[in-house]
């Protein structure tokens, strides 16, 4: 951390040996371990500010009044503003749709929303002076679902859209609706042997990123801003902020401080303006920084969801049809909502080949809390949905549930429901086989010479149970996530690459926009020059935007697209070096001219394997740097009335099995085992894919039995802001995981691999709550589980 | 007020603290030792997790006046204080927190922390936990890590070869977002199994 007023420690360092494919450790590991790593929220500048923002205590409700004056007049406080201090026209923002008010003008639409912000010398003096501020409220009537969202006399949660989703919905407060239609569902219906339906209920899960919102926002010079933050997309940040403050881009310098996860949360903005109006408006930088009750109102959560859906199927299991509504809650303002839709009616049907579709999905605006991206995005709520189905045709079939799904399991050459063809590897039904083989964890587990362990047992440390009551169940599930932005986005990424010759030994310099949340994105990187410019030392810069955009951390697209855009670069500067190389040494050797050339070992050889020149040699006196674009191939929009179109650049798949055991009287359930086999195409780091699958797993896992944002259905306000409330898996709560990494590769990729991030969160849920059906006989059509639903008591 | 207390082994003042600061404001935004994280501030997920006399705590949960003329080890001083306890045969901690054998609280105090190469990390000196935790893959966006390196040292420290079921109990007051926490048992693993080896 730095004391003379520049943030340092950004700027990761690697030495380590190791390209693509084996398990290189992260190059910002030892500062990460050492308490050195600086994370947006151990920003520091003399003189500096801290922020603080005044929320809505209610969900919808007119501003009457705001009187800042109390508030102003506190020591300590240098600025309060509200939406008419805003210094543009441009007072609002968002991903897609440019609906959200930077701070609220005359009403506000979900508890939590900002009202005014504050700049104090103390935090605590800040959260004081915003306590001052007098507002007052008259509440509206609020609309928290389907129904009440769509009645004729609906309160319009956003008059006069003017989006380009606003043509073709059938509600004002309806944000996008898809269908996907393909075959002649009610001609299927009709062939059918069995037909099972269901109504599924998905709760609000929220991404519970350790590191809460924060950032430093430091006046420059030159009228403009330098903001440091934790974000998952630089680019799109400023694309957003600079026309709120007034300034051309060039006047917001962007860097990615240390990012403490993100798991969609941080796509969209959080306090970014709100500290660049500070820092513009006093002159000085301003700091803000959430807790953990404010980051709860801070970002949007994952869409809870209710799902319907009706299967057939022939007695021989072939399934005929699908019918399927899937409705999103996307609260109060669009965020990524669109795409979600998209995603949860393109993935729909999951990873079967079933010819006849019919699917709809919706996302609302409500008055309850903004939802938006999620590791798994729309594919998660639908994924719950067609395996409780899977289960239950199964079962009505009298089949195996797992050969069941591998009956029908799609393949590479299957048509999607959107008439895309799957032109990659698909191996579902593999995957499936892969999980079920895995050995068992042995039963009655916390039987030990001393007793019980209590510790293995649903309660735990609670000391609820010695194992009376407990009963065993397992359950599959298995998922289809796209990789990448989808639907005709423009999903481009930048990648700058230098490399020269430091103290006699070639270095490769690696340059890009990517934010790095924790997925290893900069390993990955630092591999790739190595594989492909033969160098030991490779230096990743940290990232800003002083270069392209990287897009976003999201969508599992970052090791396919920036790491796409690194390896084309690489590739491009090799071909300038060996041009150096035969214009320096080309007479001395004919293969210069003749032969295949590769950078190796700090080397440039042959393809034979002979020495040609040594990069230093090569490179003296000469620095060789390239930034080019790279893109992976283009994808097209869903038909708005049929769906179909060649809508996703990438295919990913996971399986479970979750092996769980529950105490049937108090309704707890210990998860014993979840295992996982997942298609990566190829490993480019095997630690850090296993790790990618554990993780995303464990919050599948969480979403099953613990984790849910209570929205009071009768205010819209949020009952459990806190980790006392909202429960995320603790080390207790987390099974053994083992993963069996499959790689077949997909030719379209760069080394043919597959995003890995978020497949493993879609069937992991799924899993756990067919091994908790499994277990009790019950029917469980809603996750998380809680233990009412278990005893009856709900 | 004026707080005076050791952190990793040197003394330190902070003035001007108000009543209501906790020992984790004081150590971020007064001392610049931003090791120790904020995530909930209300002792749940055990980021801020330090030794206060040698046991674990939540810093965000003490006020800061409570540390007035006592010890506090953070994760920016680990690696001396796990190079001490080395040197000490097994125990850098306060009497009676590592049995009878263990170290004075005067040996304790002889260590202080270094700065270390801030650039890039390189060349930094590591506890053994925290050299596993890098070289298991227990790493990801990092924010629990520091918690989690103190908390797993001091079990380490007490109990140096740890069932898996020891080790989640000891560890289940600190959360962790992104690894799932098997990469973190095997870390701990790791450091146990080297700690028995070197021994």
């Amino acid at each position: 951390m730095g004391t003379t007023g520049t943030p340092t420690n950004l700027t990761q360092g690697s030495r380590t040996s190791g390209g693509i494919g084996e398990s290189t450790l992260r190059p910002d590991g030892t500062l990460k371990v050492t308490g050195d790593f600086a994370y947006s929220s151990d920003m520091w500048h003399e003189d500096m500010l801290w922020g603080h923002i005044l929320r809505s205590p209610v969900a919808h409700a007119e501003i009457v009044s705001i009187d800042t004056s109390e508030a102003l007049a506190q020591p300590g406080v240098y600025a309060v503003m509200t939406y008419d201090d805003l210094p543009t026209d441009v007072r609002n923002y968002g991903l897609e749709i440019q609906d959200t008010p930077v701070l609220a003008n005359g009403r506000v639409r979900h508890h939590g929303e900002p009202v005014a912000i504050v700049a104090a010398d103390h935090p605590e003096t800040a959260r004081r002076a915003a306590a001052k501020i007098r507002v007052e409220y008259r509440e509206l009537p609020v609309v928290t679902d389907e129904a009440s969202a769509t009645a004729p006399d609906a309160p319009v949660l956003h008059p006069g859209r003017a989006d380009h989703h606003a043509p073709h919905v059938p509600h004002p407060n309806i944000v996008h609706r898809q269908p996907i239609l393909r075959g002649d569902v009610a001609e299927a219906r009709r062939r059918a042997d069995v037909i099972v339906e269901g109504e599924y209920v998905f709760g609000m899960q929220d991404q519970a990123f350790l590191g809460p919102e924060s950032g430093l926002a430091v006046p420059a010079e030159d009228g403009g801003v330098d903001l440091y933050i934790a974000t998952q997309w630089l680019h799109a940040d400023l694309r957003q902020i600079a026309p709120v403050l007034g300034l051309p881009e060039d006047k917001v310098r962007m860097t990615l401080a240390g990012v403490g996860g993100a798991f969609g949360g941080r796509e969209d903005l959080s306090m970014q303006i709100h500290a660049c109006l500070l820092a513009l408006r006093t002159g000085k930088p301003v700091k803000i920084v959430y807790n953990r009750f404010e980051s709860f109102f801070g970002h949007v959560h994952r869409h809870p969801a209710r799902l319907y859906y009706e299967h057939g199927a022939t007695r021989d299991g072939k399934l005929t049809h699908l019918k399927a509504r899937i409705v999103l809650d996307g609260g109060a303002y669009a965020s990524s909502s669109p795409a979600v839709v998209g995603n949860a009616a393109s993935l729909g049907a999951g990873p079967y080949v079933v010819d006849n579709v019919d699917i709809e999905a919706v996302a609302l605006y409500t008055n309850n809390p903004p939802c938006g991206a999620m590791r798994g995005f729309g594919a998660v709520q639908a994924c719950f949905a067609y395996e409780a189905q899977m289960d239950k045709l199964a079962a009505k079939l009298g089949m195996d549930p797992v050969e069941f799904r591998q009956l029908n399991a799609m393949e590479q050459g299957s048509l999607m429901p959107t008439g895309q063809v799957v032109d990659s590897p698909a191996p579902v039904a593999e995957l499936l086989r892969r999980v079920k083989a895995m050995p068992m964890p042995p039963e009655r587990q916390w039987v030990t010479t001393e007793g019980a362990d209590v510790r293995q047992l649903p309660g735990g440390l609670s000391n609820t149970t010695h194992g009376e009551g407990v009963v065993r169940g397992v359950g599959y599930a298995v998922g289809i996530k796209n990789v990448g932005f989808s639907e005709g986005f423009d999903d481009y990424s930048t990648a700058r690459v230098r490399m020269e010759v430091v103290g006699g030994e070639p270095v490769a310099t690696v340059h890009t926009a990517m934010a790095e949340v924790g997925q290893g994105g900069v390993t990955v990187h630092a591999q790739i020059a190595r594989t492909e410019l033969g160098v030991t030392q490779v230096t990743i810069q940290p990232a800003d935007t002083q270069v392209g955009s990287a897009g976003s951390t999201s969508a599992s697209r970052q090791t396919y697209v920036t790491g796409g855009a690194v390896k084309n670069a690489c590739e491009l500067v090799r071909e300038k070096v060996l041009e150096i190389g035969r214009r320096k040494f080309g007479s001395s050797h004919p293969a210069w001219a003749t032969a295949e050339l590769l950078l190796e070992g700090g080397k440039v050889v042959t393809d034979g394997g002979e020495a040609l020149a040594d990069l230093a040699d090569v490179l003296e006196g000469e620095a060789v740097e390239v930034e080019e674009v790279w893109r992976h191939r283009p994808t097209e929009p869903f038909d708005l009335r049929t769906g179909q179109g060649f809508g996703h650049v990438q295919y990913s798949f996971a399986a479970h099995r979750a092996v769980v055991e529950v105490d049937t009287e108090l309704g707890l359930v210990k998860v014993i085992e979840l295992a996982c086999a997942q298609d990566v195409g190829k490993a480019l780091n095997p630690l850090s894919v296993v790790g990618q699958i554990q993780g995303g797993t464990t919050q599948g896992l969480g979403m099953a039995v613990m984790e849910e944002i209570v929205v009071d259905p009768k205010t819209a306000k949020v009952r459990n802001p806190s980790f006392t409330d909202y429960l995320i898996p603790t080390i207790l709560d987390t099974p053994t995981i083992p993963v069996d990494v499959l790689e077949l590769a997909d030719e379209h990729a760069p080394y043919g691999l597959r995003g890995v991030g978020e497949a493993p969160t879609l069937s992991s849920t799924p899993a756990v709550l067919a091994a908790i059906r499994a277990a009790t006989g019950l029917a469980l059509d809603r996750t998380p589980v809680r233990p009412e639903h278990l005893t009856g008591t709900a | 007020m004026r707080v005076t207390f050791r952190v990793n082994g040197r003394r330190q003042e902070a003035d001007d603290v108000w009543e209501g600061e906790s020992l984790l404001y004081v150590l971020r935004e007064r001392l610049g030792l931003p090791g120790s994280k904020n995530a909930c501030e209300q002792g749940e997920c055990g980021s801020c997790t330090v030794r206060l006399d040698g046991v674990p705590v939540c810093a965000c949960l003490v006020a800061a006046g409570q540390v007035e003329g006592r010890d506090v080890v953070t994760v920016e001083g680990l690696a001396d204080y796990a190079k001490e306890r080395a040197a000490g045969g097994g125990c850098a901690t306060h009497p009676g927190s590592c049995g009878t054998a263990g170290t004075s609280l005067d040996a304790a105090r002889r260590w202080e922390a270094r700065p270390t190469d801030s650039a890039t990390g390189e060349g930094a000196q590591l506890a053994p936990i925290q050299q596993a935790f890098i070289d298991a893959g227990a790493v990801q966006c990092g924010f629990c890590t520091p918690g989690l390196l103190v908390a797993a040292d001091e079990m380490l420290e007490r109990n140096p070869n740890p069932s898996d079921a020891d080790i989640r109990e000891a560890l289940s007051g600190n959360l962790c977002r992104c690894t799932g926490y098997e990469k973190i048992l095997d870390a701990v693993r790791l450091a146990a199994a080297r700690q028995s080896e070197g021994a």
